[in-house]
Formats: C-alpha cells, structure tokens, sequence
C-alpha cells in the first residue's frame, strides 16, 4: 500500500524522503488528478465531485470547500473574469502546516489550484503568500516554473481550451491578511482592512469580480479526490469529518512536529503518540486546539477527537489544527498577556473595539502579571470578552477570536488570575 | 415605507436605507461617528450599537450596528436595551483611552460631535491606566490646523477627502492603535475642498486655522443664514461674528443645492469683511485729489448736484439684487448698466433668453449629481464653481450604485459598493482649454478654444439629430463618443458657463440640450456665470451696455457706480477716461483702483452686514440676512442710493424700509420675490422673533465693559425676522431660510441638523431655501436687444489668449480676504508644450508679453492646444487686458516668486 492511500497531501514526502520535485511528483500519479478533471469532467461535475466528498476548508472556518465553488458561478451565471486565490499567509501563531506544504510538496498546491480554477471556470489564480515566507516563496517560483515548462500551466493545459496563469503575491506582512477580504484588499494594493460582509467574495471579491478563497492545505486535498473519489476520501476520517489533517503540536513534548493524520484522531493520541508525550516532570494544564485565536481546552478534553464539530461542541474552535500546549510551569495570565499583545499588535486598526480593546485587555494583563493587578480587573477583563467578544460587535472576527483565548482562560484558570491580584505578583516567576 | 418596532413603538421608515438613517429620521437620537448622510456607512467606529431581535419570541437579540443593518418591514430593535447601551458607553470609553483633556483649549469645544456622543452614552469616569499615546502634527497650510491626538480614528477624513472629494495627498497611515491620518509630509493640503475636513472631523483634529487666529467658542457667536458670494452656486453659509469681526464661515444645510460642502473658496474667502482697507466714511474727492471725509448729509447733498439731470447707474453682480434694482430706479432702464464687460453681458443675455425659450431643465446640485452623462462645454467648473464640480464628481459614481444593486449591496454600504465597482464611471466629457482637476475621471476630454468648442457641440448636435454616428471605420472622435453617449442617457446635463465669453458656445450647449429633451431624455442644462448675483442684474435688463455706458461718462455725463470695480470689466485707457472725465459717484465696501479715482465714494456694507438677495446659476433668489451691524458709516448700498434719491427728488426710488424695497422689487415683475424669504414681519407661532445669539451666548456685560459697564441695549432690526440678542427660538421647523445656526438638544455640534431636517439628507423641515424663478412663472424683463458680437480675435503670428480661472485669485472679493491671498500664485502664464518647446522655455522659467515689463513665470499645461496661451482671470496687470499675444519672449533675470501653489492649475 502506498503512502498517498493514507497520506494524500504528504505521503509522497515521506516516500522521495524529503523535497518533492516535479518528476518525483509526477512518478507519484501527480497531476493525475487535474488531467482527469480537465479532460474528462465538466466543471460542475468537479464541484460535485468536492461537494461529495465533504472536503471542509482547512484554514480554520470549516466551512465545504464544493459549496463555496459553487457560489462562484453565480445565478444566473456572471460573465467576465473570475479569480482563485489561495490563502497561504499563514501567520497563526503556532502554526506551520502551509509552510511545509509549500517547502516540501508545492506541487500537489499546484495541482489543486488548477483543479479549483478549472472548477469556477478562472483563467487567474494567485497564491498570496507571508511575507516572511522566503524559503516557500523560492519552493514554489521553482514548482510554479516546472509546471509551466511541464505543460501544467500557461496555455492549453492538457490539450484543453483551459488557460491558467499562476501568479505568487508575497504580503506586506500583516496578521490580518489572513482574513480574507483583507487578503483581497491587500491584494488589490490598497490597506490590508477586511471588508463587510456581504458581498462575499465569490459574489464580489478582488476586483469587484467573483473570487474564491481557498487555504493552502485545502487545495492539498483536492487532487487525491479527484485521482480516488469522494468515497474513499470519506473513509479517511476517523469520525464522522473526511478526509485526512495536518495536525501539529507545539510545547513541552518530546517531539513537537507536524503530522498528517485521520480527521477526527484524538488530542491524547496526537499528543502523546505522536508528539512522544510531554517532556519529563512537565504536566498539560490546557491547550489552544488550533491556533492563538480559539479557545482553551483542558483535562476533561484530552480524550475527544479532532474534527471541526467535536470541538465545537466543547466550546472551542480546531482552527489550524496546530496546537500549542500549555503546561504546569506556564503562567496562564502571563500566556494571555503574550497572546494579546499579538492580537493588539496585529489588530487593522479599523474598527474601536478592537483597536482601543485590546491594547487595554493587553495593560490589564501586564499590570496583573506584573503584581500591578486591582480589584476590579477581572471585572473588565469581563466586560471586555464579553463587549469585544460578540461576532457583531465588531468590524471581522480578529476580535473575537483574541477573546477566545482570553474568556477561556477566565473561565478555567480564573483562580491563577485572582492569586496575582490577590498576592501582587506572579506566582508562577516566584517558583 | 416599512414599519419597524423601536422600543414598543411602530414607525413608518423608508425601506432601502440603513436603520441608522431611519432611527435619526425620526427625530430619535442615536449616537454615531464614522457614517455620514453623504457617504454612507463602513462600520468603523462601531458606535450606533443597537439590538436587533429575531421575532416577537426573541428575548435576548443580537448586538448590530444601526449603520450597517438594512431596513426591513417588521424589524423590531432597541435602542435603550442595557447591553446597546452599555457597549455604547464602551466604544466611548474606549476612545477616551487616548483622547486628550483639552477640550477648554480645543478648538471643537462647545461644538464637539465627541463630546456630545460622550454626554449621550453616559461614560464619564476614567478607568483606563494607561499613558495616553501622542503624535506630531503637521503644518497642514494656511487653511487647516492638525491635532492629531485628539483623533478617534473614525475615518471620515479620509472617506471624504479622497473618495468624496477626489483629494490625493490625505491618507491613513499605520496601523492598530498607531493609526495616522495626514499627509505623506507638512504641505498645504491640496483639494479645494479641504476646508470641509473641519466639519466632517467629529472632533479637534482637523480645524479652522484662521477661524482659530482669532477664536470664539460657538456659542459666543452672533450667526444669521447666509448664502456665499464667492461664485454663482449660492452656496448656504453661515458667516459668524464676535467683536464686529467676521470670525468664520461655516456650512448651512440646504437640501437641493449644498447640502453638507463647501469650497474652500466660500471658507476662507469672506475675511475681506474685516479688511482693513475697507472704507469707513463718505467722502468727497479735494481737488488734490485727496479724500475729504465730511460730514455725510453734506456729502450726500453735494453728490446728488453732481449727478445731474440723467446720471448713468453702473450696476454688479457681486451687489445685491435691492442695491441693483434701487439704482435702476434711481437712474431709470434707459440709464442703467449691468456692470459686466459687452462680452459677459451678451453671454448673460443670451442665457437668460434661452431660459425663457426653455426645452430643458435648469438643474439643482441634487439634479446635477443624478445626470448619467455630463458634458461639459468651456467651463472649468473646478474652479469657476467648484461646488457643481463636486456634485459632478458624485454623478460619475451613479452606474456604481446600479452595479452594487445588482450584487444586492446595499448603496449606503459605502466601501462595499466601491470595492464592487472599482474603476466603472458613468460617462463625462470635458471640453476645456486647459487641464482640470475632473480630467481624472472623464471619459474623454477635448482641448481647445471656444470656437472649437462651438463646433464640437454643433458637431454633436447634428450628430444626434442625424441618428447617424457618422463613425467612419473604428476611431471614434471625442464628438462621436459623445453623442454616442448623450443618445443612450437618460438624464444628461450638459454644463456651459461664461468664462470662455462666448454666447455662442452657451448656444451651442443649449441646442444639445433641447435635442436630447425632444428625443425623450429628462436633459438639463446648467448655464454658470462667475458672480454671485450675475443672473440677478442679468434680469434687471437694463439698456446700456459698459462700452456705451462709459462713453456716455467720458462726455461728461454723471454716474452711480455700484459696487464695482470697472478696471475688472474694461480695458484700462477706457475705465481711466470716464473716471476723469465724469462726476462718478461710487459704493464699495472696500477701495478699489475705481474708488480711488471716484469723485464721491460712499462705504457700502459687505454681505454679511445688510439683508439682500442673489440670484444663484438655477435662477433661485436667496435672502442672506444682515448678520452684524456694520461699523461707522458703513450701510447697505441700497440705503445710500435711496438717500441720493431723496437728495434728487426722485420719490419713485426713495424708499425708507427695505420691506418697502423688497414690495417694489416683486412688484416689477419678480413677483416670486415675494417668496424668497420671510420679511420684517415674520414670527414663529409663539410670536417670538428668531434670535442670532446661541442661547448660551455671554459676555453681554463684558463686552464692551471698558466703554461703558452698562449691558448695550439689543440693536432693533427693523429689516428681518431676528433679533440680535439671545431672546427668542430657533424650533427648527421655522422656514428654512430662517434658521441662523444650527444646534438642538443634546447636539451642539453642526451634526444637529439632521434635527432641522424632514429626514436624513433630505428637505428642510420648513423647506429648502430659496425660490426658483425659472420654475415659477415669471415674465423676464425682456427688452431684447443686440450687442453687436465681440469679434473674435483673429491671430496670424503669436497666440491668442485664453482665460484661466483658479478657485483662488480671480475672484475678486475672495482674492482680498488673507488666507485666500496666502493660496494665490505669481502671476502666470500657461502654454502648451510644444509652443514652450519652440520658444526653448520650461516650466518655472519666466517670460514678457508684447514688451511689457512685467514677467510671469511660464507653467506647461498637457492639453492646452498649441497657439493659445492661458493667461489667470483676476490679476489686475498690465499683462491682463490681452487677447492676442505677438511677442512672449523670455526673461533671462526671472527669479520664480514664493507663495505658487502648483494645485491652482490641475495637471494633466
């Protein structure tokens, strides 16, 4: 059995035994998929063919990748250009799933974009990549330039009418590139600020044209579904949620790492299986599922599975799927402070709450870590979840998901928060 | 209409507007920051929190903001709801993080949108412990004052500068709490529109600089409704004052022309009311040529003897229509002359003639902003009347909307609706000689003389009365794309004016204009003279033309000049020859080269000191009202000309009140004069006057303490409907040419008009103001007659001149009042580069015209058509009078003056 039966997006990495290149791909039934969805299917049929296959977006939202395509052709159908873009400004703190995709299999990338163009009928399709980014920017100029020479992009693919022109955005270098209409804005070259919903993208999106957004991890997926189908890609999942995740832990444990792994595998085999357990004479306190901006889990959930409802339904969010552990000798309060200054740092600066909210959730949490906390903190700590919190109240979710860490960790580690105040100093720095 | 529950209680509201704009139609408060009735809603601040609930079993509801909700019939919301109202409270506290304590040194203080919306939600204590973050300000030019860290971050400035007002150089920078909004460096922000940076700003950072020279909390200020005399639009103003002083001017809503803006040019322009060359006194000219400042009765006396038996009147239309229509009737039709140079006159003439024709509409700035294809003839409106210009820039976006309708975005969702349509622009077509500010965002444009604009509009004409578009092959000319459009519009306008002085061109546009309406289209056609009042002495009529008019002084004859300086209007050797050799009598508000060679001069009031009207470019009357009692002699021209009247025995035009005066004005035949604006004797319903003093007005005692420590008796005003003291009410629903500030309740700051209006955006409560003379049926007083036409300069070597308007300079009161002058170029010339290139001449070089000794710096204009040669309007120079330039040679020892903005002339 091949390694790309269990491991569609990186099997073939472990198989070459490092970077994938365009003949290692090839070998590997690379561009298979696209050359079957080309020639052989119409474009609604791929969608279907998504739509089936219950493929959810892997940037974090979840939401069914075949049903977003389907937006893009709106009703009646719209003429004129349509663009594809695929979010790899990957900047969640903890995460670092698209980056090794991109370092070391940017092909099956390639191959999912054209798979997606083909779908919504783009002839544009762009990869807006972090800034930061400079060994995946190389990865992929290299992969794009192999498959324009292979014939994989340009004019004609496949002998088909169907042109594709790739083309890589590197960002300015913002968190808030990540949300989607700010990528587009971005994009666009105005201020990197997201826009209001609606017009949804595949209504509206860069240049005022129907546009689809996909994460890196998510066109990843595609290529298998098209080679194998929307049954097989099902029966990847462990729980009732397709498909195969990357999943990846970061913290005190013996191997921190990335793995792609059944959909639905639990947080303690994750951890301790994969990840090797936590190092010696450090305990897990309590976890970021998927990223800095979702909510903490802690001991009563090590056991569930990670899918998108499953964690849901315990209050959080599995985002990215990366997660970063919090163990006995971390201060939460002092976690928190390190979370929000990110958030504030990051914020767009459009909206009040999130501009004027979080630096001040950020001083709060600086004085009380810093045994400069007063009675009454906790109450605006409060105030400000519950005010900042909302997914109205303010302009996108970059507020809210900074709560999201911050009203879990009121609500499982309030008593660390009242000792500081109580005490006036970190306990956790006295140790 | 859709009905929608607000706190329990149904109300009818317009369906397709945002919940914002409905809750404050209704009269209701609800405090907000980012939105604006002009430019929609983007969701920033976050402040018009409300809750909004899913149906009549939803108890708990969701937190939305008003501005970014969309009506919808049945919708049940609350404003009062706890959580809204403490997330309110919350926006404001969270603003109050970093906005400074210094609303007693603010500018803004007393009527700060900020410290309203601060009072309304309630937050008043400090539980932030942070340091409060600071910024540099920058020198922003003479206009604007920037205090940065008093900035909210609500994005107004920016949404209405670049997107509104099509500015380039003010911009967002940073980002999350460090978010900058200037520009990319100190300078003199470039957009005549800046000034409205002021009003649109909810608190202290952007503020009027000259205002703040010599400031006065709004509620010291004694303000009267007012219209600006700065260009023939008629903008609503209110011009304010303390210590006999004009301290500023400021924007008064008015439904159908203004709305919201102003120019910079209505701003700034009105401190020549405290110009200290204004003249004070009567006087006589000695036989040194010396004034002597007699006693005025004997003045007076000694004018009326020097005026004999048939004195010529020299009218203007920068003067009242009162002033203008006492001087006729003073001298008699047959004597009296509009004051405009024959060209002007006959272009004025020939509008007024194609009015009373009629075939199309003479639009409002609400009629312009809703034209889908514009063509503008000859005139540079971003200069001439830069407030159509701006309602111009607004019309382009209409297809946007249409767009954004079939996206089903929302239109008031401002930034959705510009991110949808990006670059898409209704069509506008600029026939201009030179570049303007709206090249940008035409469709095409076509350089030019006027004659070539007279053949473009014929070419057009024809075009759409041939129902060919005589395209040969695939180019199409500028006049093919033009009737090509025209053809498919549904409300086209076309725009000519008389700064090319050309009737011909005026025509030629009013011909477009009557096709497209008998092929079925809503056409209009916007005819724009230079001067506040031009159309007002336009329909004085008057028989003699300037020429005849000073020949017939020259020989001898008396003459009533009329707040008008000639040396504007003829050239120099005939203007020089009639004030020698005539006994002319003269009123101006302040010395001009015609005062200084008159034989009497009597001190006029300014417009902001008397109660008049001007008749603006859509032939509405609007009354401004005397805000402020002017000093020593100074009174209103048409008082002066009924005591020469008295002084003659000439009892037709003697008239002792101005109601007296206004009664005569309806009774020849502008009998919609009668409508204009409530007179003497209006009340409010409670029989109380209107005051022009803000209810908290103080000092009264003080003020003049060190004169005497009694409090002065209230001056009585015999001529309006105010009062010059607090005493009285300003409701809001009075008629709206009546209402002189606006504050209500709980709104200090000029947000408050929303309070005065039927709905957001809309009408006036008690009307908008004004009476359109055109739509009510008026008998012109026509006495057709014809000047013979003025010859076109024919040009064998050389250049022919073009005249050059700039939005600072070549109006004359504006370019005498200080911040104005401080935005004025050097003397100019502007020529094509291909004439500079054959000359050997660059920019910034300087040259002579036919030998004289002045030297104007050379500018290159893109589409200034080689062989003609712009030269600016209002510099009183020798090098000003020319229509042929033979010689322009360049002056090695040039050396560039200071104070040139490159933004007076836009570049291509």
């Amino acid at each position: 059995m091949s390694l790309l039966d269990t491991k569609p997006m990186i099997g073939r990495v472990d198989e070459v035994g490092g970077r994938v290149g365009l003949a290692d791909y090839q070998a590997g039934q690379g561009y298979s998929g696209a050359r079957r969805a080309l020639t052989e299917m119409t474009p609604d049929e791929v969608i279907d063919l998504v739509k089936e296959s219950d493929l959810k977006g892997r940037g974090g939202a979840g939401f069914p990748t075949g049903l977003k395509w389907s937006f893009a052709q709106g009703e009646p159908p719209t003429p004129g250009p349509k663009y594809l873009v695929c979010n790899a400004d990957e900047m969640e703190p903890g995460t670092f799933k698209d980056r090794y995709l991109l370092e070391y299999n940017p092909h099956v990338l390639i191959e999912g974009m054209i798979i997606g163009a083909y779908a919504i009928q783009a002839r544009h399709a762009y990869v807006f990549l972090r800034g930061e980014y400079h060994e995946p920017f190389r990865c992929l100029q290299q992969a794009i330039q192999e498959a324009q020479e292979g014939g994989f992009l340009g004019k004609s693919i496949f002998g088909t009418d169907f042109d594709l022109e790739l083309r890589i955005h590197s960002s300015g270098g913002r968190y808030i590139c990540g949300e989607e209409t700010a990528l587009l804005n971005a994009l666009e070259g105005k201020r990197a600020q997201p826009r209001s919903k609606p017009p949804y993208p595949p209504a509206s999106g860069a240049w005022g044209r129907p546009t689809i957004v996909n994460n890196v991890e998510t066109f990843c997926n595609v290529p298998a579904i098209l080679r194998n189908g929307a049954e097989w890609y099902k029966n990847l999942g462990a729980t009732d949620d397709a498909g195969t995740k990357l999943f990846g832990v970061s913290g005190r444990v013996n191997k921190p790492g990335l793995w792609e792994l059944p959909m639905g595998t639990t947080i303690r085999e994750i951890v301790d299986v994969h990840a090797g357990g936590m190092q010696d004479g450090y305990s897990l306190r309590g976890l970021l599922p998927g990223g800095a901006s979702t909510d903490f889990l802690v001991e009563e959930h090590f056991d569930l599975a990670m899918d998108y409802q499953t964690i849901q339904s315990a209050g959080s969010r599995m985002g990215t799927g990366t997660m970063i552990l919090m163990d006995d000798s971390i201060c939460p309060v002092d976690m928190c402070r390190n979370l929000e200054h990110f958030f504030a740092q990051e914020s767009c600066g459009f909206c009040t709450p999130c501009r004027e909210g979080i630096p001040w959730v950020e001083a709060l949490l600086t004085d009380i870590e810093n045994g400069r906390g007063q009675e009454g903190d906790l109450e605006i700590l409060d105030q400000h979840a519950a005010f900042i919190g909302g997914p109205t109240n303010t302009f996108c979710l970059h507020a809210p998901g900074a709560m999201e860490p911050l009203q879990s960790a009121l609500k499982y580690f309030r008593d660390d928060f009242e000792q500081h105040i109580r005490e006036g100093s970190c306990p956790y720095q006295r140790r | 209409m859709a009905t929608i529950s607000i706190d329990g209680i149904d109300y009818e509201v317009k369906e397709g507007e945002n919940l914002l704009h409905a809750v404050l139609s209704q009269g209701l408060d609800l405090p907000y920051f980012c939105w604006h009735p002009s430019m929609g809603s983007v969701g920033a601040c976050r402040q018009c929190a409300v809750i909004e609930y899913a149906g009549p079993e939803d108890e708990r509801g969701r937190l939305q903001m008003a501005c970014m909700t969309n009506v919808s019939d049945g919708m049940r919301i609350s404003v009062d709801a706890e959580f809204a109202s403490n997330f309110r409270s919350s926006v404001i506290e969270w603003l109050m993080e970093n906005h400074p304590h210094d609303c007693p040194v603010c500018e803004e203080g007393g009527e700060c949108h900020l410290q309203d919306m601060t009072v309304m939600t309630g937050h008043s204590v400090r539980r932030f412990r942070g340091k409060k973050r600071t910024w540099q300000n920058q020198d922003l030019g003479p206009f604007i004052g920037h205090e940065m860290n008093r900035c909210i971050t609500c994005y107004r400035c920016v949404r209405f500068y670049d997107e509104y007002a099509g500015g380039k150089d003010l911009a967002a920078f940073g980002s999350r709490g460090r978010m900058y909004f200037g520009r990319f460096e100190d300078g003199t922000l470039e957009s005549e529109f800046s000034g409205n940076l002021v009003e649109v700003c909810p608190t202290g950072v952007f503020t009027d600089k000259p205002f703040a020279s010599s400031y006065t909390r709004k509620w010291d200020l004694q303000t009267a409704p007012s219209i600006c005399p700065g260009c023939s639009v008629g903008c609503n103003t209110f011009p304010a004052e303390r210590y006999g002083q004009l301290k500023r001017i400021t924007n008064r809503y008015h439904g159908e022309l203004n709305q919201y803006f102003i120019c910079d040019r209505g701003r700034f322009g009105s401190h020549f009311v405290n110009n200290e060359n204004r003249l004070r006194h009567a006087g006589a000219q000695t036989e040194t040529g010396v004034f002597s400042y007699g006693e005025t009765a004997k003045v007076i006396e000694q004018a009326a003897d020097a005026m004999g038996e048939t004195p010529v009147g020299i009218g203007s239309p920068r003067a009242s229509f009162e002033a203008n229509f006492a001087l006729r009737e003073l001298v008699g039709s047959e004597n009296f002359c509009a004051g405009v140079s024959d060209v002007d006159w006959e272009v004025l003439r020939t509008s007024l003639d194609l009015m009373r024709e009629g075939g199309f509409r003479i639009p409002t700035l609400q009629e312009v902003e809703n034209s889908d294809v514009i063509l503008i003839l000859g005139e540079d409106v971003s200069n001439t009347a830069p407030r159509i210009a701006l309602s111009v820039r607004q019309a382009v976006r209409l297809l946007s909307f249409d767009l954004a309708e079939g996206a089903e975005i929302p239109i008031w969702q401002d930034a959705g609706v510009r991110g949808h349509a990006q670059h898409v622009r209704n069509p506008l077509f600029v026939a201009t000689p030179a570049s303007t500010r709206l090249d940008e965002i035409a469709t095409d444009t076509l350089s030019g003389d006027a004659q070539d604009f007279v053949d473009a509009a014929n070419f057009i004409a024809e075009l759409l009365e041939e129902e060919t578009d005589g395209v040969d092959g695939d180019s199409r000319t500028f006049e093919q794309t033009v009737a090509e459009s025209l053809r498919d519009a549904k409300s086209p306008l076309v725009i000519v004016g008389c700064s090319l002085k050309s009737s011909s061109l005026v025509k030629a546009g009013a011909r477009i204009a009557r096709i497209l309406q008998r092929r079925g289209s809503d056409s209009k056609l916007a005819m724009v003279p230079l001067e506040p009042n031009s159309f007002g002495v336009a329909l004085l009529g008057g028989e003699l033309t300037l020429s005849r008019a000073l020949d017939r002084i020259a020989n001898g004859n008396g003459a009533v000049i009329l707040e008008n300086d000639l040396y504007r209007r003829a050239d120099r050797e005939s203007v020089d020859r009639a004030l020698s050799q005539g006994n002319c009598l003269v009123l101006d508000s302040l010395e001009t080269p015609t005062i200084e060679k008159a034989k009497f001069a009597f001190p006029a009031a300014t417009y902001a000191e008397q109660t008049g009207s001007f008749v603006n470019f859509e032939m509405r009357a609007q009354r401004f009202y005397q805000v402020f009692e002017p000093k020593d002699e100074i009174q209103p021209s048409w008082k002066w000309l009924t005591a020469l009247a008295s002084a003659t025995g000439r009892e037709q035009a003697a008239w002792t009140s101005l109601d007296e005066l206004l009664a005569a004005c309806a009774d020849a035949a502008f009998s919609g004069f009668r409508n204009v604006a409530p007179n003497s004797d209006f009340r409010l319903e409670a029989g109380t006057r209107i005051p022009r003093q803000t209810h908290r007005y103080s000092g009264r005692t003080a003020m003049l303490a060190h004169v005497n420590i009694h409090e002065p008796k209230a001056t009585p005003d015999d001529e309006t409907p105010f009062s010059y003291s607090m005493e009285g009410q300003n409701p809001g629903d009075q008629d709206g040419a009546t209402i002189p500030y606006s504050w209500s309740p709980g709104w200090n700051s000029n947000q408050s008009v929303f309070k005065f209006q039927q709905e957001v955006g809309g009408e006036l409560m008690g009307g908008d103001p004004g009476v359109r003379l055109v739509d009510a049926p008026v008998s012109f007083a026509g006495n057709n007659h014809t000047i013979q036409s003025a010859m076109q300069a024919e040009v064998e070597s050389g250049f022919k001149v073009v005249p050059i308007h700039m939005v600072f300079g070549s109006d004359e009161l504006s370019s005498l009042s200080w911040p104005i002058r401080q935005r004025m170029p050097a003397p100019f010339l502007l020529m094509s580069s291909e004439d500079a290139q054959r000359l050997n001449l660059e920019e910034g070089m300087g040259a002579t015209l036919n030998g004289s000794e002045e030297s104007l710096e050379v500018r290159i204009d893109s589409r200034l058509r080689s062989g003609l040669l712009g030269l600016p309007v209002g510099f009183v120079t020798d090098s000003m009078n020319l229509d042929v330039v033979a010689e322009l040679r360049r002056d090695p020892d040039f050396v560039k003056k200071p104070g040139i903005d490159p933004n007076l002339i836009a570049r291509g």
